[in-house]
């Protein structure tokens, strides 16, 4: 197996995985903050709608992720208004903006099926891009890559290293105890809601300008479902959501290249489809296994409602 | 109210019936803007403006396979509809039960094998489109290998591989056809990553039997690059790949329809009707050949199509070899009907594992 092979499978898994990432990583901090918001493949798909439709009217990608960025956060208020303010069920919120988004998505969406965009150029890092299948591979990508790097290093640092992430984590773990200690239960709650809708709404933009690069109704394909579930699986730690979302991609990618290098394997095709699922599982299961460590990292008040008493 | 139409309907002479016959259509995705329910939605668009004022028409967009579509067929029937399409294998026994229900109404269902005194069945030889695309490919290759990124393994789907490559394989004896299931037959990611992985494998002809524009515009984003070249199913996607398409398999069901209905009206339709229809009945043609492709290739193409549609040529006449290089149809005979729409094998020249049955 060459070297370029193995190159353009560690770029295809990049590619992959970065949109499960920013989701993940934005879905993280929610529910870190005590709130489940189901809602991210709605999410996602009212993103990329907006922003493919801003990238097309503006040919600016940048603007476009913006777009994206502030349809995300304002799905994820109507979300948080429902479930933060009139303190409605979070799972049935979650799932109902879910379906909400995708059919809003596909509804605004109708006038952009017919466009095409132009594939937007990577962004070539000087030097680093030059080293042998690595540069290539990790470095001649889109700039929204390289933000979901920094992503993973800001959220773990957020988390683990700043005052506000300690808070953030008290207000998950037991809201009752920040309030009594003045914290703004449901402001801080807003505030991660707001955020995982940003990011939800980035990674659908990543899908429409930068992946495919088009707009379709059900483009989203269940992948914000997956970073949903990549958060549980990852018991909530940032470096290991990078893992399975990596590992994700990375099988998908790798099933594509066997089928189509006409090595003759005994594998129904459907088993390998269903690989990336198994695998990602597996591994963060077999990495997470420790039971003390999954209670300490799970939000104790995940999905709990929380009335500050006047 | 009635003075005027009847006036209208003196006027308009030709016009038969005083009020227009409703006719319904169930979709099984959103219309958009290319596909397998774009195709219909545009044969239905045709049929109500050759038949003018005669008739109007409804659709249903999106309707699930199973119960759900059972409901939509029922209220069609219900709302007025004399003549209703299903246009989705699924829609199979949703279609045949409500047909028992309503004998006055006549059903059409495409791509299914259950008839009725009052329910039809419509389906297209796409097969015939694929071998063709499979010539162009065999001709314009340089690597000698083409990927194709499928949905399902079903006959439907084998049927196209097949034909593709019988047809890649009858110019160039040395091809290989890769294929990649993603198993789905919508997510344009996952396409767009098959549709990549098989072109940094080296193949530099690559065609798609799911249902978006992604594989086209992958090919067109790595043309300049590769040389990679398209071809399209469904419907004509050159507007995705202006440079890379070479041709494509579409789809047009407006004839059809047309025929169909006009027919219905006139109380002359057969009952139980089972049509397979390709070339020759107008129910596929090839999406415009590129400006790249030879002009000896491109009549070579004409000269196949006018032969498959005087019936003097099959893509699955003998020989017809297996993967493995048994013989599955002798050279003199030619694969009937019933063994084409069960087709479950490889033909000699896909180089991928064959799917477990």
């Amino acid at each position: 197996m060459d070297l370029t092979f193995f190159s353009s499978i560690l770029f295809a898994t990049v590619v992959a995985g970065t949109p499960l990432i920013i989701v993940a990583l934005g879905e993280l901090i929610t529910e870190k903050a005590g709130v489940l918001n189901l809602g991210a493949e709605g999410i996602m798909s009212v993103g990329a709608v907006a922003a493919f439709a801003v990238t097309h009217a503006t040919h600016s990608p940048m603007l476009g992720i913006v777009a994206g960025m502030l349809a995300g956060m304002a799905m994820s208020l109507l979300f948080g208004i429902s479930a933060l303010t009139l303190m409605a069920n979070q799972v049935a919120s979650g799932l109902a903006l879910s379906i909400f988004g995708v059919g809003l998505a596909a509804f605004i969406g109708k006038p952009y099926e017919s466009v095409a965009l132009e594939s937007v150029p990577p962004m070539v890092i000087p030097v680093l891009s030059r080293i042998p299948v690595l540069g290539p591979a990790l470095f001649q990508q889109q700039g929204l890559v390289y933000f979901s790097w920094a992503l993973i290093a800001a959220v773990a640092w957020f988390l683990y290293r700043s005052k506000a992430g300690l808070i953030l984590r008290a207000v998950g773990e037991s809201p009752v105890s920040a309030h009594s200690i003045g914290y703004g239960v449901v402001k801080i709650r807003y505030q991660a809601v707001l955020f995982g809708g940003a990011m939800a709404g980035i990674g659908g933009a990543f899908l429409s300008v930068f992946y495919t690069p088009m707009w379709v109704e059900g483009m989203v394909a269940g992948r914000g479902w997956i970073a949903i579930a990549l958060v549980v699986f990852a018991t909530w730690r940032p470096m290991r959501v990078m893992v399975g979302a990596y590992l994700f991609g990375g099988c998908m990618i790798t099933q594509m290249f066997v089928q189509g290098s006409g090595v003759k394997l005994d594998i129904p095709a459907q088993f390998l489809s269903s690989l990336p699922y198994l695998a990602t599982i597996v591994v963060l299961v077999a990495i997470s296994r420790n039971r003390s460590t999954i209670r300490l990292n799970s939000p104790a008040s995940l999905g709990q409602s929380f009335l500050p008493d006047a | 109210m009635a003075m005027r139409k009847l006036v209208l309907t003196l006027v308009g002479g030709a016009v038969l019936f005083a009020a227009p016959t409703k006719i319904g259509f169930v979709y099984v995705s959103p219309v958009g803007d290319a596909g397998w329910t774009f195709q219909h939605d545009m044969g239905r668009k045709e049929m109500e403006k050759a038949l003018g004022g005669q008739v109007t028409t409804q659709f249903v967009e999106n309707v699930p396979e199973g119960a759900d579509a059972e409901r939509v067929i029922r209220e069609l029937v219900t709302s007025g509809c004399k003549i209703v399409f299903t246009t989705s294998f699924g829609y199979m026994n949703p279609t045949a039960k409500v047909a028992a229900v309503f004998p006055e109404q006549e059903f059409y269902h495409a791509t299914g094998y259950k008839t009725a005194k009052n329910l039809s069945t419509y389906n297209a030889r796409f097969y015939e489109g694929r071998y063709l695309n499979g010539v162009i490919a065999g001709k314009m290759t340089k690597t000698h290998i083409a990927g194709y990124v499928a949905a399902f393994p079903i006959p439907e789907v084998m049927m196209g591989i097949d034909a593709f490559t019988q047809g890649m394989r009858s110019v160039d004896p040395t091809a290989k056809v890769r294929v990649i299931w993603v198993n789905s037959w919508f997510d344009p990611g996952k396409e767009r990553e098959a549709a990549m992985s098989l072109i940094s494998q080296g193949a530099d002809m690559i065609t798609h039997h799911t249902d978006s524009t992604a594989v086209v515009q992958a090919a067109e984003e790595k043309h300049k690059e590769k040389g990679v070249w398209a071809f399209s199913y469904h419907s004509d996607m050159s507007k995705y790949g202006p440079t890379a398409q070479l041709s494509g398999t579409t789809h047009i069901w407006g004839d059809y329809y047309t025929r169909t209905v006009k027919n219905a009206l006139a109380g002359k339709q057969k009952p139980a009707e089972e049509i397979w229809g390709g070339f020759k009945e107008g129910m596929i043609k090839l999406a415009p050949m590129n400006k790249a492709v030879p002009a000896d290739v491109v009549k070579m193409v004409n000269k196949l199509e006018a032969e498959m549609k005087a019936g003097k040529f099959s893509p699955f006449q003998g020989p017809v070899l297996a993967q493995d290089g048994t013989v599955k149809v002798a050279k003199g005979a030619t694969m009937s009907d019933k063994d084409i729409n069960s087709i479950n094998y490889y033909v000699q020249g896909v180089d991928s594992p064959a799917p477990k049955q």
